[in-house]
């Protein structure tokens, strides 16, 4: 089934992808003065500054407004240990160009895998036929973008063979093991990406990034008196493989075996709407589902978002304050510029309770005529950017964790997730926990699990009464996926309570 | 490449592996051809065109197995790579389980023409396809002052496969799609709902044009001004369109990895009951023109169509060659094609004159099913039914449960399934669901 108008996000086990082949070195011909960083990417895709106007200039002649051309060269792999042993690995190598040219809010595009003169023109001339007039000579000078380095790489993923990987899964499944003599599976897996982008537009921006993105997963299953009972965990990070340590081996472990014997202790709670809290980290997929979707501008330009009439409106308490942030070092959700070449930033969305920032891309940005937000973001090459999240957390608020949990009669705690959904028009938000408590009189009592709690966007968000001074972030495999593709994400919350959400449950 | 050059390609590729080291290869070239057009408000929103392709080798090396595939197909590029992942491959454990399927299951040629590819698509140009987006938006726009924004789709694909493996198998498929739909957004006092139509067929001239906007119209102003209602058990309907998001847990629970790694609440229940009498459901892969229909799997075993479940009795698992040698079964295959439900003899609305009270969901909102327990919880929107009727859209609740159980509160199957979907499931009516909602 196609999701389309659903926007979801999930925690993801994902791809994989195979060995570097460098296309052989190719001489950039005489051109503009640019540095040996650029001209060695522009070498890598075999293509020179004159090929690039050459394309741009296809693009355009229609009349567009605007075109860019992102390359990207993407390996991934993916390790898996099953049954004690590291039996699996899937590779995949991703290469080509994506040209879109847009005319206002219109956009052409068109992707090609063989980048070739004739296939990128070809391509170009496709993408141009959103606009159908004539179009003006492009004559912009390169500028060679000058980006942070958020992610630097000590030891690149095409310089660690499987071999190195496979010491740290075994030792995940030795600590598992270890731990308890319920144990009767595990199954861990190590996933990295690296990506060479290149990036060209109609206004002369030149930029290229090397992005890395590693992942590792461990999934505990424990067998008790006939019940079988399972729990994962993950941690991602823009890092070369220096992420793979036994330090965050061990720490994974420890925690999978931890929550896996909660579960067998899990009730469900009652059906029906009740106070929640929130811990740290990862309940940020609140923000994320209840509010984040709702202000990508794409949504509020089209008005079909719940939130497109309140811009510079209260709509939380005042000590709410929550940012979508893509310079934090190294991590998941950050990128040195984004799909479209705009720089990221740490955008305030809602500032001491107002609603003062949505998220753009640069349709949305020139619509609403402010600067681009650098959330212009696409799953690959062969997708077009559109608005898109990054990392997405509330700043700390006034209160303590434990007079937030001490305040609630008869309510939850939430802990651990595996996905989230919205509904951005109608604001109906949803996410699924997999681990937490229940809340009687104060005291965290039992546990409980696999249970959906859905609310509505701003209803949620003005009911966020209390906030604690303990934010913290996410580090796990969060992919958030929107109009059929799927971006990286995190997120990060303080301990919060909501007066009243929905809550999945029994009917006694 | 032409399909011959492709097949070439395929067995060249394949003598390499084997000449580098591996015992067995199998190689697969996949390629697909996308068009979409976005028409919103009026104006061309999105006009995208796009060619994907890909090659995947299945290496077996000394019994060590790996996957790797790459958009990069020259061919001096494609044996560095294969000579790169065959080295990397020789790093992991020996599976004794790893090995290309048992020969005599391949699908040997001779099958029926399944008739699921439309080969003139590629003559429909660009400028028929934008006015059939506009005609279907027209149905809707402006049609009611409510309205926000009314956006229609046109989307066309074709893919091709060619499989070739090293002890044998030589195939080829080509399949197409294309898809007609609308969305509407509404403007209320309480929030934007939206809602959406689509119709889907394998070839353009069967894909129904008409009534697409103006079904995305009626859908999203029925969603005005909904309401949750008291938590409770009560009988469920689901919509046909809905449906499957229900059963997509069962088909990951009939998986052999899911079976193998203790991740299946279905373990042990093959010839048990898991549903009530009404519920029977197959796979079947020879349905002409079934979306889903082919004349071999991923693996290039043989279509065969299999019962799922008969009487609410589990019958197969979906076992593909690996996971038969590990759970000591036949394989069966590692992935669905049609699924086929049993039709009773009501549409959705014949069920809901029935209803006393209970609520019909037409949409899923998030939420999941732990795989080892059958645990679920997911969010709806849907409407509430009293003495027969509709009485008022409900959304903003959720229903909680086990798969386990859940099956065999399902009462009736319905007759009503979505052409040119390879999901042929009707409405179906639960009684005793766990709803949670004021």
């Amino acid at each position: 089934m196609k999701l389309r108008r659903r926007d979801f996000i999930r925690l993801s086990g994902i791809t994989a992808a195979g060995s570097l082949i460098l296309p052989p070195l190719f001489q950039s011909c005489k051109g503009p003065a640019l540095s040996g960083q650029v001209t060695a990417f522009l070498d890598h895709f075999e293509v020179t500054p004159e090929i690039l106007e050459r394309v741009i200039s296809a693009a355009m002649s229609r009349g567009g407004d605007y075109a860019d051309l992102y390359f990207e060269h993407t390996i991934s792999n993916y390790s898996d240990l099953q049954d004690g042993v590291v039996n699996q690995t899937s590779s995949n190598i991703g290469y080509g160009v994506g040209i879109r040219v847009l005319k206002g809010d219109q956009t052409g595009f068109a992707f090609t895998e063989n980048v070739t003169p004739e296939a990128m023109l070809n391509a170009a001339n496709i993408a141009s036929n959103i606009a159908n007039g004539t179009g003006k000579p492009v004559t912009a000078d390169f500028s060679e973008y000058i980006s942070p380095n958020l992610y630097p790489v000590m030891t690149s993923w095409e310089e660690t063979s499987v071999r190195e990987k496979i010491p740290f899964l075994e030792r995940i499944n030795e600590k598992v093991f270890a731990a308890d003599s319920s144990v009767t599976k595990v199954n861990a897996s190590v996933s990295d990406t690296t990506s060479y982008i290149l990036f060209y537009n109609s206004e002369g921006r030149l930029a290229w990034d090397n992005r890395p993105l590693a992942n590792l997963s461990v999934t505990c299953i424990m067998e008790q008196n006939g019940r079988i009972e399972n729990f994962r965990v993950a941690s991602s990070s823009r890092k070369g493989s220096e992420f793979l340590t036994n330090d965050l081996v061990d720490r994974l472990s420890a925690e999978a075996v931890e929550k896996t014997i909660i579960q067998f202790d899990a009730t469900k709670p009652k059906a029906g709407e009740m106070e929640v809290v929130m811990s740290p980290g990862e309940s940020g997929i609140l923000l994320h589902e209840a509010i984040g979707h709702a202000f990508e501008a794409d949504f509020n330009r089209k008005k079909t978002s719940i939130f497109s009439d309140k811009f510079g409106q209260k709509v939380a308490e005042s000590f709410v304050t929550i940012v979508d942030d893509g310079t934090l070092p190294s991590d998941r959700g950050s990128l040195n510029f984004d799909d479209e070449g705009s720089p990221t930033e740490k955008t305030v969305i809602v500032n001491n309770g107002i609603l003062t920032g949505y998220l753009h891309d640069r349709i949305s940005a020139a619509y609403y005529k402010v600067k681009p937000t650098g959330n212009g973001r696409r799953q690959s090459f062969r997708f077009i950017p559109i608005p898109r999240m990054r990392c997405t957390r509330m700043e700390n608020g006034p209160h303590k964790k434990e007079e937030i949990i001490s305040s609630v009669k008869n309510g939850i705690y939430v802990d651990s997730f595996s996905n989230g959904q919205v509904n951005i028009g109608a604001g109906d938000f949803t996410f699924f926990v997999k681990a937490g408590y229940l809340i009687e009189n104060g005291k965290l009592t039992k546990p409980i699990k696999d249970i959906n709690i859905i609310g509505n966007g701003p209803q949620a968000l003005a009911d966020i009464v209390m906030a604690a001074d303990d934010s913290r972030l996410a580090d796990g495999t969060w992919t958030c996926g929107k109009d059929g593709q799927g971006v990286p994400v995190t997120m990060g919350l303080p301990t919060v309570k909501i007066r009243k959400l929905t809550v999945g449950g029994i009917n006694a | 490449m032409n399909i011959k050059e492709k097949y070439t390609l395929a067995e060249e590729v394949i003598d390499h592996a084997l000449k580098s080291g591996a015992g067995q290869a199998s190689v697969a070239i996949d390629e697909g051809i996308n068009n979409e057009i976005e028409i919103r408000d009026q104006k061309i929103d999105r006009l995208i065109q796009s060619n994907r392709n890909a090659l995947t080798i299945k290496l077996y090396v000394d019994k060590k197995y790996s996957s790797n595939s790459t958009s990069r197909l020259k061919k001096d590029e494609l044996f560095r790579f294969v000579d790169e992942a065959i080295a990397s491959t020789r790093y992991l454990a020996e599976d004794q389980f790893r090995s290309l399927p048992d020969q005599a299951l391949y699908y040997k040629g001779g099958g029926p023409d399944l008739n699921i590819c439309d080969t003139e698509l590629g003559t429909i140009d660009t400028q028929a396809k934008i006015e059939l987006a506009t005609s279907v938006l027209n149905e809707a726009y402006n049609k009611d002052e409510r309205i926000i924004t009314v956006s229609s789709v046109y989307s066309d694909n074709i893919s091709y496969r060619v499989l070739v493996s090293s002890n044998g198998f030589k195939g080829d498929s080509a399949r197409s799609n294309t898809n007609l739909s609308a969305s509407v957004s509404v403007r209320t006092d309480k929030g934007r709902p939206s809602d959406y139509w689509e119709e889907n067929a394998l070839f353009y001239d069967r894909l129904k044009k008409t009534g697409i906007g103006t079904k995305a119209l009626e859908r999203t102003l029925k969603k005005i001004a909904p309401q949750k209602i008291q938590s409770g058990r009560y009988p469920m309907i689901i919509e046909n369109r809905a449906a499957p998001n229900l059963l997509y847990p069962l088909f990951n629970a009939l998986q052999g990895n899911s079976l193998y790694q203790k991740q299946s609440f279905l373990i042990g229940k093959k010839d048990k009951a898991i549903a009530s009498k009404v519920m029977s459901v197959a796979d079947d892969p020879l349905i002409p023109s079934g979306a889903g229909s082919r004349l071999f799997d991923g693996e290039g075993l043989a279509a065969v169509r299999r019962p799922l479940v008969e009487d609410g009795v589990l019958r197969n698992y979906l076992i593909d060659t690996y996971y038969g040698k590990k759970l000591g079964m036949d394989p069966t295959s590692g992935g669905s094609s049609n699924v086929v439900f049993r039709l009773g003899t009501r549409n959705m609305e014949g069920m809901i004159n029935l209803l006393k009270k209970g609520i019909v969901v037409t949409g899923f909102n998030g939420g999941n099913c732990n795989g080892s327990t059958g645990d679920f919880s997911y969010g709806i929107e849907g409407y509430l039914v009293e003495n027969g009727a509709i009485v008022h859209p409900v959304n903003e609740m959720n229903i909680t449960g086990n798969m386990n159980r859940i099956f065999f509160n399902l009462v009736e199957t319905g007759n009503d399934i979505i052409e040119g979907s390879s999901e042929l499931v009707p409405s179906l009516m639960f009684e005793e669901v766990d709803f949670s909602g004021i």
